[in-house]
């Protein structure tokens, strides 16, 4: 035991490695890779980011000028963010937020709100 | 007395990770018999890599394992890379080399950390995940994420360590060694470790090669064998000899592992140190064409073996793993027999068994 005995002085009169939760918040590092969202302005609809998604969160609407993002699905990788032509998706270092269903956020042209959540899920392609 | 009971341990155990079942067949406290069952955490990835395009394989097969992500994601790389012929910038090369030894810091830390917990040694366990964490840090700050950090593309890496990040992996890599040379020698000369590892699920040489087993419990069996050495990466550039232990006993895998954290971290600072600058990524075209290959790498566990089949398209026509507990569940079957009940939680966690890995 003599060899963890420095140890266990050391445990006794050292702070917590822990931090006490909901008081301190780990703030997110610089580039940490965490939700991701559009600019429905910005956004030609050219549904690469939705072609190149391993999750298939992302469903593009040509004609209807929509992005449906589900963000429950979103893995958080930042291929589709590498594969934008016009830079119209960001991703912020905030991981997501626990929410009460799985919503799915639309994205459009600025007279639509952005993001706006739909209450029924549109059907799957 | 010559009745035989039967124990199902697992698949919920409390030092089982994850879910792994063994059958022990025991007389009195001794166990004569196991029969592992595995298929719990069977999730299909093998068949989804095939459906997927190519790209988006890395993102799946980094989801293989928890732990070892990020040389799963290398392996599937290095063989695409291996089709299609593409040709990597040194610095990908080396910048993979230097996650990939996070990774096994980290898993090796986590393992030792378990290693404690599995005979109560709680205190020692704490210590292990405390240091342990300063490596994932290290990780969200160079890639962005903690475990499955998605840095790994094919034909490069998607991501670069700037100058300030390479410091400060140096300086956490001897804050590490300084408090690790507090705690290791708990692990190697102990009295109450040792008491729980020594002689404890032994295997010989002559069984270690012929049940095929790989990684740090053949090491520890005598046998110096490490994927690393056939020098892929940015491996042939560093000097080094894979940690080789002779009594193949459950302290001697502990010792493998615990002197292959001092490896790794000098793996780091000659990597960091010989660091070349330039591109990442190579830029390619096209598809994978219709050829296989097979690629290795060494990951914490021991050697992970990627077979990739291309047909011509963006999907593939197969992509087989094989993962190092794969090799090194049957060992259980000549480890257990013989030993006492109490004995079988630390002998299942000298192998490190990753089962996500094993049933995909």
């Amino acid at each position: 035991m003599a060899n963890f005995l420095g140890a266990v002085i050391e445990n006794l009169f050292k702070k917590p490695a822990t931090r006490p939760y909901p008081f301190t918040k780990r703030e997110p590092f610089k580039d940490a890779r965490g939700l991701i969202k559009f600019d429905g302005d910005k956004c030609v609809y050219c549904g690469a980011c939705s072609k190149k998604c391993p999750a298939a969160a992302i469903r593009v609407e040509r004609a209807e000028k929509a992005l449906y993002f589900e963000p429950f699905k979103c893995v958080t990788c930042g291929f589709c963010v590498e594969v934008c032509p016009k830079d119209a998706i960001n991703q912020e270092f905030e991981y997501r937020k626990p929410d009460y269903s799985k919503s799915i956020e639309k994205y459009g042209p600025s007279a639509v709100p952005a993001p706006a959540k739909t209450e029924a899920p549109p059907s799957q392609a | 007395m010559s009745t035989r009971t039967v124990i199902p341990m697992g698949p919920q155990h409390p030092v089982f990770p994850e879910p792994l079942q063994l059958k022990l067949s025991l007389k009195d406290e001794k166990i004569v018999d196991v029969a592992p069952a595995l298929g719990y955490v069977h999730r299909g990835i093998e068949k989804a890599a095939e459906k997927n395009d190519f790209t988006q394989n890395v993102f799946l097969v980094e989801r293989i394992c928890g732990i070892c992500s990020f040389i799963h994601a290398v392996c599937y790389c290095m063989a695409i890379e291996d089709i299609m012929k593409i040709e990597l910038p040194p610095r990908a090369n080396y910048l993979r080399v230097i996650w990939g030894e996070l990774h096994r810091l980290h898993s090796h830390m986590l393992w030792l950390g378990l290693l404690a917990d599995s005979f109560g040694f709680e205190s020692l366990f704490m210590k292990f995940w405390e240091i342990r964490e300063r490596i994932l840090d290290i990780l969200e700050k160079t890639t962005g994420a903690r475990v499955i950090i998605s840095a790994c593309a094919i034909g490069g890496v998607r991501r670069d360590i700037s100058d300030e990040h390479l410091q400060e992996i140096l300086t956490v890599i001897d804050k590490c060694e300084k408090e690790l040379n507090g705690i290791i020698p708990v692990v190697m000369s102990d009295t109450t470790v040792k008491r729980r590892t020594v002689g404890v699920g032994v295997i010989e040489k002559e069984k270690a090669i012929h049940l095929g087993i790989v990684g740090p419990v053949l090491r520890a069996s005598g046998i110096a064998q490490d994927a690393r050495m056939t020098g892929y990466g940015a491996y042939k550039y560093l000097d080094f000899k894979p940690v080789v232990e002779e009594s193949g006993d459950c302290y001697a895998r502990a010792v493998v592992r615990a002197k292959e954290t001092y490896q790794s971290i000098g793996l780091l600072r000659k990597a960091i140190n010989q660091l070349p600058s330039g591109d990442i990524l190579t830029k390619y075209k096209g598809n994978p064409g219709k050829a296989a290959a097979v690629s290795r790498v060494e990951q914490p566990r021991g050697e992970l073996i990627y077979y990739v089949e291309g047909n011509g398209t963006k999907n593939l026509e197969r992509v087989r793993v094989r993962t190092p507990t794969f090799s090194n569940v049957p060992a259980l079957s000549k480890m257990l027999p013989g030993m006492e009940l109490a004995d079988a939680p630390v002998i299942v966690l000298s192998i490190d068994p990753c089962i996500s890995c094993t049933e995909r």
